[in-house]
């Protein structure tokens, strides 16, 4: 059970994943950077940075380029162990079967 | 969900993560090409050296100036070359030529580069050529291996034979011409060829 236990709800989505994949080998990425990545529209990968930023796995930094606003996202330190968890867990499962 | 989404999920994930940390378009054949430019290149310093300085090369005569030229000619065309196939190679694969990850790579690579290339121009203004070879082999493989970080993981390895090669250069400043041809000349051709059956067409 404690396998089941590791795959987290919170990760449980495929923008979200790849929300994640991204910044953990990325120092930060913008928020066009992302939506082009993952082919995600404005509003759905809003909605996913905002789950991941209530989760507290990711922190969000708003500020202006010349005058253009622009998003930066970086992962926290509790989101990278979580993520981790939670790959450890796919790949256990993967093996067990 | 069942394991075949999770196998997917990983599989994707990894992908994400070079996608968007690694240039990977680079093309092989512009390091084919920019083999031959150093063999001929080469060739020409060679025969210039021969013909009209007694086989020695003399500080500040006219033919270190010519050779000096030959070489930048070499890196210039090499650059230009790997610019022009690694754009059309990023285009064909629908990516960015200028984005994040290949500005990454380029800043990357040119660190060791141009800190190589300034100490070379230092010592070579205080007379101390015996060492050039040797020295553009090293800062050339520990530019290769600072890029790899950011590109196709393998220009590691041709770094580090860079890096052997310059050593042993070092060592036997007598062979410094024949390793600089092994090093910047059959090195890239090799590597090239390989890299292209690997990696360019598909």
């Amino acid at each position: 059970m404690s396998i089941i236990n590791n795959i987290n709800k919170v990760f449980d989505h495929r923008i979200r994943l790849g929300i994640m994949s991204i910044l953990m080998v990325n120092e930060y990425a913008d928020f066009n950077t992302l939506k082009e990545l993952l082919g995600a529209t404005d509003g759905n990968l809003a909605s996913h940075t905002k789950a991941l930023e209530k989760a507290e796995y990711i922190t969000v930094e708003k500020q202006f380029i010349g005058r253009k606003p622009n998003t930066r996202y970086t992962t926290t330190k509790l989101g990278r162990i979580e993520f981790n968890k939670h790959i450890d867990a796919l790949e256990k499962l993967i093996n067990n079967q | 969900m069942e394991s075949k989404d999770y196998l997917k999920d990983l599989g994707e994930i990894k992908q994400l993560m070079n996608k968007s940390s690694r240039f990977i378009s680079l093309s092989g054949l512009s390091g084919i090409l920019a083999g031959f430019y150093a063999i001929i290149g080469a060739a020409v310093a060679y025969w210039l050296v021969i013909s009209y300085s007694n086989g020695t090369l003399i500080l500040d005569s006219k033919i270190f100036r010519l050779v000096l030229l030959d070489l930048i000619l070499i890196a210039v065309l090499s650059i230009i070359t790997a610019v022009i196939l690694t754009t059309r190679k990023a285009k064909k694969h629908g990516e960015k030529i200028w984005d994040n990850t290949s500005k990454r790579l380029v800043i990357n690579f040119l660190i060791p580069l141009l800190a190589g290339g300034f100490y070379i121009l230092i010592i070579l203004n205080q007379q101390k050529y015996g060492q050039t070879g040797a020295l553009m082999l090293i800062f050339y493989g520990l530019a290769l291996i600072n890029a790899s970080k950011y590109s196709i993981g393998n220009i590691r390895y041709l770094g580090i034979i860079e890096i052997i090669l310059g050593l042993i250069c070092a060592l036997f400043p007598g062979y410094g011409f024949w390793l600089w041809v092994l090093g910047f000349g059959i090195m890239h051709i090799i590597y090239g060829t390989w890299m292209h059956f690997k990696y360019d067409n598909n």
